[in-house]
């Protein structure tokens, strides 16, 4: 059956533009403009979703994006909502938590134990015995849950887009056109948003039967048109309020994060249902969503209406109705005095029958619970109780609920917005409003369209005005005339317990009484305890006849009783618009592509990709990285270290700086010489170490370790401003790159480089040269990090690629040989240098790891020197040592992280391993209690699966102890 | 169908009664007082009452109960820790736990469902490495595994994370490892607390404490004086708040934690994931969410509002991790307070104030250790003497430089 109506003004579907999709196996005709919720109805569908907890038959309610229950996947998405989705050709929908079938459902067995299953039914059971819980748990983890995820989907990368404002708008209907017209012709620049794919708010579906509500929305929207200064964006959501007027817009493709000076919140109200028995039958709906369903989609909602009314709105919708051809039976009012204006006669001549002070007490479904098929009504008390001995029976197949509304109000909330119950309303309204938020129309409790349209007129002009564009009086926000447009108590006992409350979590009233009775008696633990406003549609719809409700239990005011926290987002957002193209920065040397040519097998150093080793066609990767290892003991390597963190501080208090920075003294370091700098944080923790090149009086070069330079230099900037020191910070690891030549051929293949004196006498170990390599400006450090004679070269990172070639070059002779970061580990440990974050940890002070030596001599201050001296004073726990291991020895080897073990006890811990050294034998650093530091004992270790390795306490460093690699000239 | 789901259909009348009662004013004198309704403070009314006989106990909160960390936290229980203090500890929570639904009567949905901690980096795995070994080295079941394993395990996930940063290379996995239903512990305790005797007053703020010779006095409240000998905070973030008001100094810093859940999804991931790398740990709640955070805000703040930054952030990481999740939808986002201690291990015992107990530094690890900190704060408190098992996490570390460092592992330690 079709449902359409014959073509009218205003509609949003496009019928030149038929559209087919699927439903649950079924082939369904559409047009362009239609959501699927639309689309069937107007095929006649009305069952299109099962509610989460006991299954129930669900269908159209809101239209306005809140049908929590009807929830669909394609097979690549899931939890679609019905009535946000637009159809598209070739769509195949299946209603979402169905087994079987939307129709056939065989969850819907649920229903026939609700009995059993009260309010937190789950909390008093399944938990004993112990034993069973985990099979209950799993049958109930089954249960629960809405739609099942794709493995294989795969989701294209969404850009993000920034915008920037003086005022946002939320919501473009009477209110939210007039205020960004009223702002924009004051000067603002104005983003005006409304997440429904048109603008015009209610305009669009309330009211349309009145000529001059289409001719004032045309006016409206003429005029945002002429305003080059409104940029409006429909299919746009404002998901979230964020300190300072950042705010999320979410369409259907990309996040926008924009930056306004002021938010003017136009977002209108929901409507709200009533409770009564049954309330959730498909066929029951809210006038609204009738009305949507009529003016914008051109769809009949039933043939014979019952209306539930409680405000003017109930009769508006009872006229459209009329209008629309159907007969409408009745209209309960559920006020005594029912309804004063001017409506109730037109209702009235339309043949309605109205009756005052009644309910809806129950809609009565079909066989199977999937239409309705009447209304039972009742008379109510002077109290509104239900007189159930006066029911009658209404025949229809649809019943619309008009009985009140609740703020859309959560962006307001989210800016610190607090709202208050008004009786002139019924309703919460903003009370206290942040700094730059506005509301107005209906959000503001404003529900007359000509005062809608002057009161966003108002906060366009107060807007304008906080941001100094307008001089003028502001008006005043227009109060209320007439009935209150919601009812304070919508909700009607009934004790068949199919009253619900929350339809997203299948709460009904009773489920509130027992939660109260238990003692969730306040807001927040009812909500809790009863997980009302917890489901996708986030109480938008419950969340305020819960509070209607816990008020009358609590003999309390709605004010006294309190509402939950809004919080982000407004309409439920896919991850894939909040990560956008997932951006993950990754760095390269300006040397990378020779690493690619020549082999090297790349690993991922923090956000840098460095040469782990260079593979050798034949040879396994420890072979390769041993090779390398012994190219540098014995001829001349060349490793790129242009990751290494490159700071240039420069200023009067350089030295000053720096000696407060790290633990040393660099007040009286000679220009033209390094030292080891070892930073620690204000606990005395080793956070850092590198190397302090003073190059002249005021001005110092450092390095820092790849991993930690980004912190570090943060740090120094932190404690640069905290002291005020006379200081110029750079960050130059980007623009300068860093080779080590190292080896004792090294000095020989620089030499013919370089204008630089190399002579041991003239450019001693731990000497520091400005000069040329290669042709390139460079700064030259002796350093000995591999333990050999070695240049580190310094060079702008434009010029790195032809200074790392003609090193290369010119080495050729003696055999050199690239060498990646896992030979340069083994050797710094044959060296004995430790490594920060690896042979130290988030508690190692420099006594333990025998760096003690760094610390400088009656310092007045440095970052951590309070706290050491504390722990000077103590007795050391334990002690970083040298470990070696038999050569010939076939056992286990542990690994790095593998724990000693003395007397039963965790004794220490190895930090470093190398298995295959230089030496000849493996050597590792560990940290071992002090009873076991000495050199010569024996330690055991516990290796994978238990086994034991022993090894030999050794002094560090292990190779070339007495540092004569860097003393002698080395040979021709 | 059990059998106790068949007295609600057999009974007129909902057959419970009230959990806790609402006692209408406070009494002039407490054995104890606890200020915050949490689940440590609740836990700690119950333990007073069950192990020490202690029952003239008033718990005061100046909101509800559960409303501070316990109801914002992201339910992850695990005792696989750094220091052997930690371990320890914790394990002695998880044992609890375990065994706490039917204690308390109350299904706590105590869920074990493996914990695993990726590494993307050597350093990481070693890190994971040396926790495996201290925790095999006490009992606890904790393994280094492989990617395969994972991915078997986790189907969904991409173990090279979307091929532009390093590869999860191996992780820390812990089988028992479990999630529970965080507000329902603070029920628990409270109906446990509130049978035996102890008196629970929710909207009732703590305005001040009377010390006299160095001793706690009483408590003021905005509904009036307390006389008492004893003090406990347990109030978590607000903890510097209360601290200033007996005039001791402690290191703890507030900084917030933000957390998000999705809309609800039939079952897919049985495990609990934590990414040190990618800043994010998630899991899937019993009903069907996926609940995920990541590390603290890097800044100090008392404030719960949500940033955009925190869920843009959350999901590049879920999405680098489970490319199919793309569509799915978050559909809530808060934060709470986390105070942090310098070394990530909590704050616990007497102090300097005699009669005035800390239950403190609770950053982000504080709901797990609900149970244990409950029964040995208890103690504490009944004997005026730390338990053995806090001993450690005594405020005079800080003084003495004996730190419990589990910083190396617990940065995004949920």
């Amino acid at each position: 059956m079709d449902r359409r109506l014959p073509p009218r003004g205003g509609e949003w579907i496009d019928r030149s533009r038929p559209v087919e999709f699927r439903f649950e196996g079924a082939a369904y005709r559409g047009f362009e403009g239609d959501v699927v919720t639309s689309a069937l109805w107007a095929n006649d569908v009305r069952l299109m979703g099962r509610s989460f907890k006991y299954h129930r038959p669900r269908g159209l309610y809101s239209l306005a994006g809140h049908d929590a229950n009807v929830m669909l996947e394609d097979g690549l998405r899931t939890n679609l909502r019905g009535d946000l989705t637009a159809i598209a050709p070739g769509l195949d929908l299946h209603a979402v938590n169905t087994v079987g079938g939307v129709d056939k459902d065989w969850l819907q067995v649920m229903g026939r134990f609700s009995r059993f299953l009260p309010v937190g039914f789950y909390y008093k059971a399944f938990h004993t015995p112990r034993l069973l819980f985990p099979f209950y748990e799993k049958q109930m983890r089954k249960a629960a849950g809405l739609g099942r995820i794709d493995s294989a989907a795969v989701s294209d990368p969404s850009p993000k887009d920034y915008a920037f404002g003086d005022l946002l708008v939320v919501g473009a209907g009477p209110a939210g056109l007039s205020g960004a017209i009223a702002a924009a012709e004051h000067g603002l620049k104005v983003m005006l948003v409304d997440e429904q794919p048109r603008p015009g708010g209610s305009l669009a579906w309330q009211g349309a039967e009145h000529p001059d509500v289409s001719h004032t929305l045309n006016g409206l929207l003429e005029r945002v048109d002429q305003l080059d200064n409104i940029e409006l964006r429909c299919g746009t959501q404002a998901a979230g309020w964020y300190a300072d007027h950042w705010v999320a817009l979410a369409d259907d493709c990309r996040l926008t994060k924009l930056r306004a000076k002021a938010t003017l919140v136009a977002a209108g109200c929901f409507e709200q249902p009533a409770v009564f028995q049954n309330n959730d039958l498909p066929g029951v709906m809210l006038g609204s969503a009738a009305q949507r369903l009529m003016h914008l989609y051109a769809v009949k909602p039933f043939d014979r209406a019952v209306v539930l009314a409680a405000n003017s709105d109930g009769y508006r919708v009872a006229l459209d109705l009329h209008a629309a051809g159907v007969v409408v039976a009745a209209i309960a009012d559920l006020r005594q005095d029912g309804e004063p204006t001017a409506v109730a006669q037109q209702a009235a001549d339309a043949g309605i029958a109205v009756h005052r002070g009644y309910a809806v007490y129950e809609a009565v479904p079909t066989r199977g619970n999937k239409r309705v098929r009447g209304a039972v009504i009742c008379p109510l008390d002077r109290d509104g109780n239900p007189r159930t001995d006066s029911v009658q029976q209404v025949d229809c197949d649809g019943i619309v609920v008009s009985v009140g509304w609740a703020p859309n109000g959560g962006l307001i909330s989210q800016a610190g917005g607090r709202f208050a119950y008004s009786e002139r309303i019924g309703q919460l309204r903003p009370q206290q409003l942040p700094e730059g938020i506005m509301a107005a129309g209906r959000v503001n409790g404003v529900f007359d369209l000509h005062d809608q349209i002057n009161d966003g007129r108002r906060a366009g002009l107060a807007a304008a005005a906080r941001l100094g564009q307008y001089e003028g009086d502001v008006p005043d926000i227009p109060g209320h005339r007439g009935a209150p447009p919601s009812h304070p108590y919508p909700i009607l006992p009934h004790e068949g317990k199919k009253n619900f409350v929350d339809f997203d979590e299948d709460l009904h009233l009773t489920d509130f009484i027992n939660a109260h009775q238990e003692g969730y008696d306040n807001i927040e633990l009812m909500k809790r305890f009863t997980t009302v406003g917890m489901g996708p549609s986030q109480g938008k719809l419950s969340n305020i006849n819960a509070i209607r409700i816990l008020a009358r239990l609590n003999g309390a005011s709605i004010n006294e009783t309190g509402t939950t926290t809004s919080r982000p987002f407004h309409q439920p957002v896919p991850l894939r618009l909040l990560a956008g193209r997932r951006f993950h920065p990754q760095r390269r040397t300006p040397i990378d592509r020779w690493h690619a040519e020549a082999g090297a097998q790349m690993v991922h150093a923090g956000a840098w990709l460095r040469p782990e080793y260079y593979q050798v066609d034949g040879r396994s990767r420890d072979a390769c990285i041993l090779a390398e290892a012994v190219n540098v003991r014995t001829g001349v390597g060349l490793i790129d270290v242009s990751t290494l963190g490159k700071i240039q501080i420069s200023g009067p208090d350089a030295a000053l700086f720096l000696e407060r920075i790290y633990t040393g003294r660099f007040t009286k370091q000679p220009v033209g010489r390094l030292r080891y700098g070892l930073a620690c944080d204000e606990t005395g923790v080793i956070i850092e170490d590198g190397v302090i090149a003073r190059l002249g009086d005021d001005r110092f070069y450092v390095t820092a370790t790849s991993g930690g330079a980004a912190a570090f230099y943060r740090e120094m900037q932190r404690w640069a401003l905290i002291w005020g020191t006379d200081i110029t910070l750079i960050n130059a690891t980007s623009q300068l790159a860093a080779v080590n030549l190292a080896g004792p051929g090294s000095r020989d293949v620089l030499r013919e480089l370089t204008d630089i004196d190399l002579s041991p006498e003239a450019f001693p170990y731990l000497g520091v040269r400005g000069g040329f390599v290669g042709g390139a400006a460079a700064t030259v450090m002796r350093v000995g990090f591999v333990g050999e004679l070695g240049y580190e070269i310094h060079v702008p990172a434009s010029q790195s690629r032809h200074v790392w070639t003609t090193l290369m070059q010119a080495g050729r002779d003696r055999g050199i040989r690239a060498f990646g970061v896992e030979a340069q580990r083994l050797l710094r440990l044959e060296k004995g240098h430790l490594i920060v974050g690896q042979d130290t940890d988030a508690l190692t002070n420099p006594y333990e790891a025998d760096v003690a030596w760094a610390i400088g001599k009656d310092k007045p201050f440095f970052v951590g020197a309070r706290s050491l001296e504390i722990v000077r004073k103590q007795p050391l726990n334990r002690r970083l040592v040298g470990l070696t291991f038999a050569a010939a020895s076939t056992g286990p080897l542990p690994e790095e992280c593998h724990l000693i073990i003395a007397d039963g006890d965790i004794a220490g811990r190895v930090t470093s391993i190398a298995k295959q050294t230089t030496l000849g034998y493996p050597v590792a650093m560990a940290f071992v209690r002090p009873d076991l530091a000495e050199a010569g004992q024996v330690v055991q270790i516990r290796v994978d699966g238990g086994a034991l390795a022993e090894a030999q306490v050794a002094g560090l460093p292990f190779y070339d102890p007495e540092n004569i690699r860097q003393q002698t000239p080395s040979h021709r | 169908m059990p059998y106790r789901l068949i007295k609600f259909a057999l009974s007129k009348t909902h057959p419970e009664r009230r959990m806790f009662r609402a006692p209408a004013k406070l009494k002039d004198e407490y054995d104890a007082v606890i200020i915050g309704g949490g689940g440590h403070g609740l836990a700690a009314a119950y333990y007073l009452a069950h192990d020490h006989g202690m029952t003239n106990v008033a718990v005061v909160d100046k909101g509800y109960i559960g409303g501070g960390g316990t109801g914002r936290n992201t339910a992850i229980i695990r005792s696989n820790y750094l220091t052997p203090e930690g371990v320890r500890f914790y394990q002695g929570s998880v044992e609890l736990f375990q065994d706490l639904s039917r204690e308390l009567d109350l299904n706590l949905f105590y869920s074990e469902r493996g914990h695993f901690t990726l590494a993307h980096s050597p350093a990481s795995l070693r890190t994971q490495r040396w926790r495996a070994e201290v925790n095999k080295h006490l009992g606890i079941e904790s393994e280094v595994v492989g990617p395969e394993f994972i991915k078997r395990t986790v189907p969904e996930i991409d173990l090279q994370v979307g091929g532009k940063q390093a590869p999860i290379s191996g992780a820390l996995y812990h089988p028992p490892g479990a999630i529970a239903r965080h507000d329902a512990v603070a029920w628990a305790y409270a109906r446990g607390a509130d049978r035996r005797g102890a008196e629970i007053h929710q909207q009732t703020a703590v305005t001040g404490i009377d010390i006299r010779d160095g001793e706690v006095a009483g408590v003021h409240t905005d509904k009036g004086f307390i006389k008492t000998k004893k003090v406990l905070s347990a109030v978590a973030g607000w903890t510097t708040h209360i601290t200033r008001m007996v005039g001791l100094r402690t290191p703890l810093v507030i900084h917030p934690l933000q957390a998000l859940v999705t809309e609800p999804l039939k079952p897919w991931l049985n495990s609990i994931v934590v990414s040190a790398s990618l800043h994010l740990y998630v899991s899937q709640s019993s009903r069907g969410e996926l609940v995920t955070g990541a590390s603290l805000d890097p800044y100090e703040l008392i404030s719960m509002r949500s940033t955009l930054g925190f869920a843009e952030g959350l999901g590049t990481g879920l999405l680098d991790l489970f490319p199919c999740l793309g569509d799915i939808k978050v559909m809530r986002q808060w934060a709470g307070l986390c105070d942090m201690t310098p070394d990530f291990s909590p704050l616990m015992g007497t102090t300097p104030v005699k009669g005035f107990y800390l239950d403190a530094g609770w950053g982000t690890w504080g709901f797990k250790a609900t149970p244990i900190c409950g029964k040995t704060i208890a103690f504490t408190l009944a004997r005026d003497q730390d338990h053995e098992l806090i001993k450690a996490f005594n405020l005079s570390r800080f003084e003495q430089f004996e730190l419990v460092g589990e910083k190396g592992a617990a940065s995004v330690g949920h």
